[in-house]
């Protein structure tokens, strides 16, 4: 929307055409933009009057519209799991959040979720308890330690990592990473089987830890780059404040650049802990898929509700994928706890995140 | 509780740009020093240089010697975080760290010296926040977020926190420049009473402030922009307002120049 051009190369007035609209200039007979008599871009003449379907009003209803559909999704979501699980966890035959095992395409349908459920948040918390200190790790190095030379491709090479797609992730887990993890895993088995996550007679490899390590390599990228851009954010008079009072450079991070960047890598090992949570193919792939609720991370074996489905969905029939997708259900509710409990953690603090805006 | 500070051409680089050029000066114990000067002159830059901040900022360096006391400062053998801890600094803008209480705030300079008992820390926030002239005014609300004051208030926490460590010298830079009459009276009167017990340097672009607050003044300029910052004059406070010895100095505090 700019000036009428009509109005304009044919040197007439407003007035003589009638028009009282907003694009024209206004009482000048300007022959060119520079002339004396041209009113100035910010007025001249009358007020012209409100436009009735501007941008503004357009961009208003888009950004309402946007913000709608997220809630309009939600709810269908909400609303398909619930109808397709519902008849399932009714037809089935043992308690759904007990039973040990997955039948649910017999004629009397028996399958219970809690093996999945557990194998899924056994998997996702030893993948975070690995990546996660590593990714802090990582974080403050790029952010507070490395030369800008050496941070910025650095930086690049990690983000590239979650750019990986899982698929070649689980591939490489259980083609090429299995082995070391096998011969580790007997290692560990050697000298801490006094330790019951750690015991057992074999076979390993294909266990829980395999699951866990590929997890969390998967999970490394998305922690440190949020991470690093929070540890960034650090202001730096904060940081001088620190390092005035006599810290050392770690203390002076313990001191400022921690505290101040606790919430965000708490949202990181979140949004972490969400790709860990629903990771599907890698698990597939690497989890020895067994049903039983076990705490040995070294055995073949473990299991995780997406994996589940990405294995059984194939042979399912309408029960089965009622089941697979009740399952499904669980998983939303783990994230949704595990969302709010993340945010109950920031909430507390909030009186000091946002009086340090 | 106060020391003698001596600088002899201390020359500051910010990599190859040459920020200030053989400044020397001797600032006596328990006395106000002022520094004025027009912006980009080396007035905050040399005062980095004295508790050896300047240096945090990558390719920044120093040359000349600046002793505390006669212990050279920048003594290769020297533990920095002791040089500063030794030499407290308050910032321009009030810089508390936001996700502490006020409390913390100002407790938060001994516990990285590894003070861990209660009563400890308890005395030191309420002297130090007395000595600051807050004690008062958040006695009440010492588990409240040190962000949360006015600039003014904010102003006093830092230097309380900076004054719990007990250091010999407390550097100003431009304490007062974000703060308004009422806070910064109150931030002046602070310095006659820490005087008593401290060496302080402050930085200043308010020359009635200097005048009114300092002992001994130094004036720093530079002849263009690009140029390296001098020290022109530096005598007491009483001589330079009145009856400065160069020329330079005489025109800047009239306010015919910079």
């Amino acid at each position: 929307m700019g000036d009428n051009p009509s109005s304009r190369s044919e040197n007439t007035t407003a007035s003589d055409l009638g028009v009282t609209g907003r694009h024209t200039r206004g009482a000048g007979t300007g022959v060119s933009p520079s002339s004396h008599d041209d009113p100035p871009i910010g007025g001249g003449g009358a007020l012209p009057k409100k436009a009735r379907f501007g941008m503004e009003a357009g961009f208003k209803g888009l950004s309402v519209a946007a913000g709608a559909m997220v809630l309009v999704i939600i709810v269908a979501i909400a609303i398909f799991l619930i109808s397709k699980a519902v008849p399932a966890i009714r037809a089935d035959n043992e308690n759904f959040l007990t039973f040990n095992q997955w039948f649910p395409n017999e004629t009397e349908p028996r399958f219970g979720i809690a093996v999945l459920a557990f194998g899924t948040v056994l998997t996702s918390i030893i993948a975070l308890l690995v990546a996660v200190p590593i990714a802090l790790g990582i974080a403050l190095f790029l952010s507070h330690y490395a030369p800008k030379r050496l941070a910025t491709p650095l930086g690049f090479v990690i983000d590239l990592l979650a750019a990986v797609p899982s698929v070649v992730f689980g591939l490489w887990g259980r083609d090429v990473f299995m082995e070391p993890v096998r011969e580790f895993s007997g290692w560990l088995n050697k000298y801490f089987s006094w330790i019951p996550i750690f015991g057992g007679d074999g076979p390993f490899g294909r266990s829980v830890l395999l699951g866990s390590l590929v997890l969390a390599i998967m999970v490394l990228p998305i922690v440190t780059s949020l991470s690093r851009e929070v540890f960034r954010q650090t202001p730096g008079m904060n940081e001088e404040a620190a390092l005035a009072l006599g810290s050392t450079k770690w203390e002076m991070i313990r001191t400022a650049v921690l505290p101040y960047g606790k919430p965000g890598v708490i949202a990181a090992v979140m949004l972490g802990l969400g790709r860990a949570l629903g990771e599907t193919i890698a698990l597939a792939m690497t989890l020895g898929i067994v049903f039983n609720i076990s705490f040995n991370i070294i055995e073949n074996g473990g299991n995780s509700i997406a994996a589940n489905i990405a294995n059984a969905f194939g042979e399912a029939n309408e029960t089965g994928r009622g089941a697979l997708i009740a399952s499904g259900l669980v998983l939303f509710a783990i994230t949704l706890v595990v969302n709010m409990a993340a945010r109950a953690i920031i909430y507390r603090r909030r009186e000091f995140r946002d009086s340090a805006a | 509780m106060a020391k003698r500070i001596e600088a002899t051409n201390v020359t500051s680089y910010y990599g190859s740009f040459k920020a200030i050029d053989s400044v020397s000066m001797t600032v006596e114990p328990k006395t106000i020093t002022a520094l004025i000067g027009p912006s980009g002159c080396g007035k905050s830059t040399f005062l980095r240089s004295v508790n050896r901040m300047h240096e945090v900022l990558p390719g920044a360096r120093i040359e000349g010697s600046l002793t505390i006391d006669d212990q050279n400062i920048y003594d290769p053998d020297v533990d920095v975080t002791a040089v500063r801890r030794m030499i407290g600094m308050v910032f321009q803008r009030p810089n508390p760290f936001p996700t502490m209480s006020i409390y913390e705030n100002v407790v938060a300079g001994l516990k990285l010296n590894g003070v861990k008992k209660k009563s400890v820390l308890d005395d030191a926030a309420e002297q130090s926040l007395k000595s600051a002239n807050l004690w008062n005014e958040v006695k009440d609300r010492l588990g409240r977020p040190g962000a949360g004051l006015s600039g003014g208030q904010q102003q006093r926490l830092c230097i309380a926190r900076t004054i719990a460590v007990e250091p010999q010298v407390v550097l100003m830079d431009e304490p007062c420049s974000a703060l308004d009459p009422i806070s910064t009276l109150a931030i002046e009167d602070l310095m006659f009473k820490l005087k008593d017990r401290f060496t302080i340097i402050i930085v200043t672009h308010n020359m009635q402030q200097a005048a009114r607050v300092s002992d001994k003044t130094g004036f720093f300029s530079i002849d263009k922009t690009g140029d390296p910052g001098r020290l022109i004059e530096y005598d007491d406070t009483q001589k330079i307002f009145s009856n400065p010895t160069e020329k330079k100095t005489e025109d800047y505090i009239t306010g015919r120049f910079g």
